[in-house]
């Protein structure tokens, strides 16, 4: 079983000869440091490297190549070597990882089974890279999954191992890769399996920006990098505390710690596990403070049915004490609670970042480096879920996809306060915005032409927060009027009417070949203006039987504006997923239906990440029409 | 090392080595009903059930058995409901999960109960047990026989309890009638 690491994880390994295979897809110099208990190499001379390829214990190839293989014998490397570190880097003069396929690394024991594999991802003007450290806990050793990447190229990331002139070195072996690079580079084939594991190559960037001459703030300059993520506590304590009481420390919560088949699954996993354990954690809290509260009230009337306590003392002390034991079973339970919220917001603040775009904020960094993905993926973020115990502590609200029903983004007063804050209009543009956001999100997440977004604003009200979809390209201008609401509505109606009728009858591939086979999201402005009786009636119908044909409704409305059709809409209303521009406390989990707060997906105020993203999605879709 | 517990004895829930437990689980077994001829199906099935049930100064809080399998909290997990039985080998057919350091302050007993679903008795029922095992080393503490037990429908089979700052386990085995542990209730509360 082969561990997939994420950044920062670490992995027992079981044996001590091994191997470490490389493919990056793209000539690279691979080598190796030796490192003391500190973590600093002592000199260059433990460095192992193309022009001093052998070291005790340790075996680099020679020149630059695409698949290279490591030899390792941790029990043959020196006593005072802790961490033999994998580094990797670019040769040429403007080369950065980023406009290249992620680097894969896996360590294998002699057998050639994997032990572990990680891909190096999240690179960008870096041209070198520490690529796994391997290292040595009492007596047994580890491998971490590094991927700290240097601007300044090797000579800043051997800086960082502690050498003295860097610059020296990184030259000495550049200069000896460079004059045999000619014969070296196809010297090891390819392994076919192999490229299953490298991530698609990405479309080099138009415009590649030469490298910046200094390393830029923080890296390659000063000590040694800090690895440890600021929010977490106890780091080292686990490993070199003494194994005598191993329930005190609790475990450092690592991203991707569930089961799962792929990255994706295993955060969407581990989200759903935060979630249920943060329902669980406050269900015991609230239950505890619930019976507190009625022994306190039971105790406080006993007290004063006691007619004989009354005029003395005793009924003063009698109350005291019941309040006395109240407030230390809360109190224990508070600690209990707090105990858990800690565990659940390290593992939120190491979860969060690991994110990837479908499951992310969107001041989440990893949307600055969007791709349009290959893959579609499990669930989608549509908002955050906290609890009052702790508001800080933001759980993901993941969805499924496909959509198993529709959204409806709630523009209507409700009874939440936050939305009687607001004044109408003001409401409605914020809902509007959400129902965008999701979309964008939607689109984002689906591969290439696999998604498509129709909208329908009767009077064009909404023209100002559709633009981003319409601007882009990623969605086509909304239709108007009584006239575009009814065609639009057709359209998409004869769809599902053709879809079910394929599928009932079991003849999917008795479709027209010109048929679109992407998922459609019909997004509903201003509703019910600008409907007709049968247009309502063609809604609900795509309310009902679109889900099961990949046709989905995202409405933005006031139940109140429609109250004119009475209980006919309720089914409507019912089917929808209900969401809300603001913060608001309508959704319960399944486990114990505590009232969650939902807080909307909001896109930090002045940034252009919506267009960013839509620009991409239009033109990749356009690219694989043309 | 298994010790058939006798009616009332009880027994510190802590290690030798100091520290107390943290998991227990309880197990459940019993052999199915032997099939006959053709139709074996219409052979009328033994249901035992397991419950656990959660107190706080004597107030029953949570229960968890087979239509309820988590605790709120989630401390206590029932493994799922078993209609039929096993093969009598000794495997446990139902279990109940109890992760001790994660339950509740205010809950200070966990009564565990059996319960045949189907009306038969003890008397009836082939190599029924059960046990009470430390999850984290599977050291078995307490068992039970339950078959040739007597005319009895359900057992009132053992509570763990809050001592100081850990847990000691009670054995009280005491024979009950009843088809869900609803039942048992009158005869659960002179035990806390």
């Amino acid at each position: 079983m082969t561990a997939e690491l994420v950044r920062g994880q670490n992995h027992p390994l079981p044996e001590t000869r091994l191997e470490i295979r490389v493919s990056a897809g793209h000539p690279v110099l691979a080598g190796a440091a030796l490192g003391d208990e500190q973590g600093r190499v002592a000199g260059a001379e433990w460095i192992a490297h193309p022009g001093a390829p052998s070291l005790p214990g340790v075996d680099v190839p020679g020149g630059t190549a695409a698949d290279h293989r490591l030899a390792v014998d941790l029990d043959a490397v020196p006593d005072a070597v802790h961490r033999v570190s994998v580094l990797l880097a670019l040769t040429g003069p403007a080369a950065r990882f980023g406009a290249l396929a992620a680097p894969f690394v896996a360590v294998t024991g002699p057998d050639g089974t994997e032990i572990a594999s990680y891909t190096i991802t999240g690179l960008d003007t870096e041209s070198a890279v520490v690529a796994l450290e391997l290292y040595r806990r009492q007596g047994a050793w580890k491998v971490r999954a590094m991927g700290q990447g240097y601007e300044g190229g090797l000579a800043a990331l051997l800086g960082d191992q502690g050498l003295e002139r860097p610059a020296d070195l990184a030259a000495t072996i550049l200069a000896t890769v460079a004059q045999d690079s000619a014969p070296a580079a196809p010297s090891h084939v390819p392994e076919p399996e192999r490229v299953l594991h490298t991530a698609p190559p990405t479309a080099p960037d138009p415009a590649p920006a030469p490298p910046p001459p200094t390393p830029a703030t923080g890296i390659g300059t000063g000590g040694p990098v800090d690895y440890s993520h600021p929010g977490r506590r106890t780091t080292p304590a686990q490993d070199s505390a003494p194994a005598s009481e191993p329930r005190q420390a609790p475990p450092v919560p690592v991203a991707g710690d569930a089961s799962g088949w792929s990255m994706d699954e295993r955060l969407y996993n581990q989200v759903w596990g935060m979630f249920e354990d943060l329902a669980r954690t406050a269900a015991a809290y609230r239950s505890a403070c619930d019976f507190a509260e009625s022994r306190l009230d039971r105790e406080l009337d006993e007290a004063l049915t006691d007619y004989r306590s009354r005029a003395g003392g005793a009924n003063d002390a009698a109350r005291a004490a019941a309040r006395a034991r109240h407030d230390e079973l809360v109190e224990r339970a508070r600690e209990v609670l707090d105990r858990d919220l800690a565990q659940l917001a390290a593992e939120s603040e190491v979860v969060e970042p690991a994110l990837p775009i479908a499951y992310a904020r969107w001041d989440n960094p990893v949307w600055h480096a969007y791709r349009v993905p290959a893959e579609e993926p499990m669930a989608v973020r549509l908002g955050d879920l906290h609890l009052p115990e702790r508001t800080d502590l933001r759980i993901p609200m993941l969805v499924r996809l496909p959509l198993e029903r529709g959204l409806w983004v709630d523009s209507g007063r409700g009874h939440s306060e936050a939305a009687g804050l607001l004044d109408e209009a003001e409401l409605r543009r914020l809902a509007l915005d959400c129902a965008v956001a999701h979309a964008a999100r939607l689109l984002a997440a689906h591969p290439a032409g696999e998604f498509a977004v129709h909208l329908i604003d009767p009077a064009g009200a909404g023209a100002a927060a559709l633009a981003p979809l319409v601007e882009t390209g990623a969605a086509a201008p909304p239709a108007r009027g009584a006239a575009g609401v009814s065609a639009a509505l057709e359209q998409l109606t004869e769809r599902v009417d053709l879809l079910q009728m394929a599928l009932r009858s079991g003849a999917t591939d008795a479709l027209p070949p010109g048929l679109d086979t992407a998922r459609q999201l019909l997004i509903v402005h201003d509703f019910p203006h600008g409907f007709d009786d049968r247009a309502v009636t063609r809604l609900r119908y795509l309310a009902d039987e679109g889900p099961s044909v990949g046709v989905h409704l995202l409405m933005v409305a006031a139940r109140e504006d429609a109250a004119a059709y009475g209980p006919l809409l309720d089914p409507l209303w019912r089917s929808l997923l209900r969401l809300t521009p603001v913060p608001d406390d309508h959704l319960a989990d399944p486990w114990v239906g505590h009232a969650w707060s939902y807080e909307p997906p909001l896109v930090p105020p002045g940034s252009s990440i919506l267009r960013q993203v839509l620009t991409q999605v239009a033109s990749a879709r356009h690219g694989k029409q043309a | 090392m298994s010790v058939n517990m006798t009616k009332g004895q009880a027994i510190s829930l802590e290690k030798r080595g100091g520290g107390s437990l943290s998991q227990v689980r309880m197990g459940l077994g019993w052999q199915a009903a032997p099939r006959r001829g053709l139709f074996g199906s219409r052979t009328r099935e033994i249901d035992l059930d397991a419950s656990a049930v959660l107190f706080a100064e004597k107030q029953p809080v949570d229960v968890v058995f087979f239509r309820h399998l988590v605790s709120d909290d989630g401390s206590v997990k029932h493994t799922g409901d078993n209609l039929v039985g096993g093969a009598g080998q000794g495997g446990d057919d139902e279990a109940i999960l109890v992760d001790l350091e994660r339950v509740p302050v205010h809950i200070d007993q966990i009564v565990f109960t059996v319960n045949s679903f189907t009306g038969q008795t003890f008397q009836e029922v082939q190599n029924a047990f059960c046990r009470i095992v430390d999850e984290t080393n599977g050291q078995e503490l307490a068992r039970y026989t339950l078959d040739g037990g007597g005319n009895y429908t359900a057992q009132i089979m053992a509570k763990v309890h809050r001592v100081g700052s850990g847990w000691q386990m009670t054995a009280l085995g005491n024979p009950a009638n009843g088809r869900t542990f609803q039942d048992l209730m009158p005869a659960i509360l002179p035990h806390l």
